[in-house]
């Protein structure tokens, strides 16, 4: 029988180096793919999960047995997609000048439209939040799990819900009109 | 409307790659080696948090302290999504990393650092050393809030993107940034521990030999310094050296013993003494100390040195690169008129970037160092393959030619084939030219590599962290360093089973050679330069004493053969004169009654100091303190102070453990 994922995250956080080592090996692959839905390149994907690796010892200590563990890894995940995109915008403004900035920008979004598929077309296209959303719900998260990964309340997760539909809609829309 | 999705979901999951599976093992081993790391210091992290905190998260920092509650944890984590956290992006360990007390009592999480070298912007926007980080990230968060006051941020967009595209754009003023930013850091922030891609290259500490089942020990010697200065630099910046960067042989000799000068002509003189065990009022230590020969500096043959200067990105921190210069300066003033240097560059693309010019044109050569600038890649192969082929140019009748690898340990780009590279540099090193590898800065020092191609290039492996350390390498010991007066050393000990139960060598776990080994020439060992010494300790446990480990065998005694019944054991040394294909065989008995050394106190200190780095468990519950009372008492004339910087690191440590 297998160990639950939350005995061995309690096990882990106090010190036992085999559990830690076999509840990552059971949720790599889960991490990598949602880094990948949050992110969208393989190679971010790549990073962000090895930023999550390196932290996820340290984080352990805040996992409480009341959740469940999945939805506090989902959590870290998110968040540390949120801090790695912060992180690469706001470094990039910071070492330039305040001109460079909008033709920095324009280049970017020039650059953004060789996203070749349309999943990633799709998926660049809403905000962050709303691909956040997106990336839980597909991953079967139900809305009351996605909720509480992001830390809003179910209603929003559902508007959100209904507002890519809407998104994703006209996207098509407009791409049976070419 | 629920069919988009359900193509969307499709579409993703055909989408998804699978995870890279060479990224998933070094990950996965990432993460346990994080993991480890916080279990060693857990105690000693809590005892920190209640030292007054400065900056803004610390409100935010001291609420998660302080809250129990699911309610105050929920009311926290809400903060945390805002936004807040964006600004700590590896996580709590890196909370408040000015904080230095924090640091201080953690072993350095393993911090990711990504493609330095290939995007020259980055050490501004990756930052390889994560004490900048903070500075760096609070001067982005202030800018970023102005940005986001008046746009709104596409942030779907890749920020690495941004940096491909931004580079041409902004390059000019990026550069101007980068050097000083770098000072800033380093005045600042110095004393924090640095990210660490670094490797180390050990083996578990040797155990006791039964002298009944195994009586001859041998190794090769070993001249190299280079873990006493990467305990020298982790100690002075206030962590504990990882345990695998001890090598407690490179430690002890690191320092200068009293012992015999050789005669004549002989290349060098062991002497062998006998001393208590400071740790074990029931073993003894074997000193087996080797003198190198001394040869009349004045008449020693011109020499072609080839600089390889490892420009790659990372090297730009000051104590790299500008160390480096440095460095070599201080040596240019030790060479003669007819010496003649070559400067080689790898990072990118390798290039000369100073043709063969004797060394009185010292003008010429600094101008050729003060150009050298660090960015692009490493591609360490190259560089080396085009070191070793102007060295060939510039060999003559009667000269020694040696190349001088300089690097942070970056030796990766264009390496297919580690191996390929060892047996590369083999066969180069019996066309005669030696290689020899400087390693600066900490934080992707790849130590095992440095030391696999200065033992396969038949050189030293030396870590300068600082000028006064370039002082001791080129400078005073630059003789050593350059001139070899025997190869392939190999030192074999057969102990007398009547009169020894039970030895361990200390250190050389490294260097170890099958016993076959010793009398087989076409088999490699390390190399005595000019006036270099090399320091062994065994401890012994004499047949019949109570510190005997091992208990007899139930079932059939090995035969013991009881020769000389005075003598611990015998001593055999061979070596080859430089060039020669042939060893010599030196011989001497280790007899009962030899006295100890007169500065051995020190060496065992310094051995004991290993030991305790390395937390072996042969020293009972001898401590920091006998160690430092021992160094202490045995520091002799130490014309230049290298034993009182010994004792200091000591006692840094002590406190340091017991924190």
């Amino acid at each position: 029988m297998e160990t639950s994922d939350e005995s061995l995250a309690i096990a882990a956080a106090t010190g036992d180096r085999v559990a830690f080592s076999t509840l990552l090996e059971r949720h790599y692959d889960r991490i990598f793919a949602l880094a990948f839905h949050l992110t969208g390149r393989q190679a971010d994907a790549e990073d962000l999960t090895q930023d999550i690796c390196a932290a996820l010892p340290a984080k352990l200590a805040s996992f409480r047995r009341e959740a469940r563990f999945t939805t506090w890894l989902y959590r870290v995940v998110v968040n540390a997609a949120h801090d790695r995109r912060r992180r690469l915008a706001t470094y990039q403004k910071a070492t330039e000048g305040w001109g460079d900035w909008e033709v920095n920008r324009r280049a970017v979004i020039d650059e953004g439209e060789d996203r070749s598929t349309w999943l990633m077309q799709a998926m660049s296209a809403l905000g962050n939040d709303l691909r956040d959303t997106l990336a839980l719900i597909l991953d079967d998260l139900t809305h009351a799990e996605a909720a509480e990964v992001l830390e809003v309340s179910e209603g929003t997760i559902s508007w959100r819900m209904s507002e890519i539909k809407k998104q994703l809609a006209q996207l098509r829309a407009a791409e049976e009109q070419v | 409307m629920s069919d988009d999705l359900d193509d969307l979901k499709a579409a993703l999951t055909a989408e998804t790659p699978k995870p890279d599976s060479a990224r998933k093992a070094a990950n996965l081993a990432l993460a346990q080696k994080n993991f480890d790391a916080l279990q060693g210091s857990r105690d000693d992290t809590r005892l920190t948090t209640d030292r007054p905190r400065k900056g803004l998260f610390s409100g935010v920092r001291q609420m998660f302290a302080m809250t129990t509650t699911r309610g105050g944890l929920v009311a926290t984590s809400a903060l945390v999504a805002v936004g807040l956290v964006t600004l700590t992006p590896l996580g709590d360990a890196l909370l408040t990393p000015r904080d230095v007390s924090d640091v201080l009592t953690r072993p350095a999480p393993e911090v990711v650092q990504k493609e330095v070298e290939a995007e020259p912007t980055e050490p501004l926007v990756e930052v390889p050393v994560p004490a900048p980080a903070p500075v760096a990230e609070e001067r982005a968060s202030d800018v970023a809030a102005q940005i986001i006051g008046g746009v709104v941020l596409n942030e779907a967009v890749s920020g690495q993107m941004r940096a491909r595209t931004a580079r041409p754009l902004s390059a000019a003023p990026q550069a101007a940034q980068a050097p000083a930013f770098s000072r800033l850091a380093d005045d600042q922030i110095a004393p924090l521990p640095e990210s660490s891609t670094e490797s180390f290259a050990n083996e578990p500490a040797n155990p006791v030999k039964v002298v009944g089942e195994e009586p001859v020990s041998t190794f090769s010697v070993d001249v190299d310094t280079a873990s006493y200065s990467v305990i020298r630099n982790s100690l002075s910046n206030g962590m504990l050296p990882p345990a695998d960067a001890v090598r407690i042989e490179e430690m002890i000799n690191y320092f200068p013993y009293d012992y015999t000068a050789p005669d004549g002509d002989e290349a060098f003189r062991p002497t062998v003494s006998v001393s208590q065990t400071p740790w074990n009022a029931d073993t003894q230590i074997v000193q087996i100390g080797i003198q190198g020969t001394l040869p009349d500096v004045a008449e020693r043959p011109p020499l072609n040195l080839v600089f390889l200067i490892d420009t790659s990105g990372s090297m730009n921190q000051a104590n790299k690169l500008p160390l480096l210069k440095q460095s070599f300066a201080l040596m240019l003033g030790q060479l003669r008129p007819k010496d003649q240097i070559a400067i080689v560059a790898y990072a990118g693309s390798a290039g000369q970037v100073l043709e063969p010019t004797p060394a009185g044109e010292k003008e010429k050569i600094l101008n050729a160092l003060e150009r050298l600038e660090a960015g692009g890649s490493t591609a360490g192969q190259e560089g080396l393959q085009q070191a070793y082929s102007i060295a060939e140019t510039m060999q003559e009748e009667g000269e020694v030619s040696r190349i001088i690898l300089a690097t942070d340990g970056d030796f990766n780009v264009g390496l297919s084939d580690p191996e390929a590279l060892k047996t590369y540099i083999e066969r180069k090193r019996d066309s005669g030219t030696y290689l020899s590898v400087l390693g600066f800065g900490r934080g992707n020092l790849d130590d095992a590599t440095m030391q696999a191609l200065a033992q396969n290039g038949n050189g030293t492996a030396a870590y300068i962290d600082t000028l006064s350390e370039a002082q001791k390498v080129l400078v005073d010991q630059l003789t050593g360093a350059l001139f070899p007066i025997a190869d392939d050393v190999k030192i074999q000990v057969e102990f007398n089973p009547a009169a020894i139960a039970e030895y361990r060598l200390i250190g050389y776990e490294t260097r170890a050679l099958r016993r076959e080994d010793f009398n087989n020439d076409k088999v490699d060992a390390g190399d005595i330069g000019a006036g270099h010494q090399v320091t062994a300790l065994y401890e012994v446990t004499p047949v019949g004493s109570p510190a005997i480990l091992n208990d007899p065998l139930r079932y059939g005694v090995a035969e013991q053969t009881v020769a000389d019944s005075d003598g611990l054991g015998f001593l055999r040394l061979r070596y080859k004169a430089p060039g020669e294909a042939d060893s010599a065989l030196i011989e001497m008995p280790i007899s009962a009654d030899l006295t100890p050394a007169p500065d051995a106190g020190f060496a065992m200190a310094i051995a004991g100091f290993g030991q305790l780095l390395r937390n072996d468990t042969y020293l009972g519950d001898w401590s920091w303190g006998d160690a430092i009372a021992l160094a202490n008492a045995n520091k002799g004339s130490d014309d230049y102070g290298y034993r009182a910087e010994a004792v200091q690191l000591m006692r840094l440590a002590q406190s340091l453990s017991a924190q």
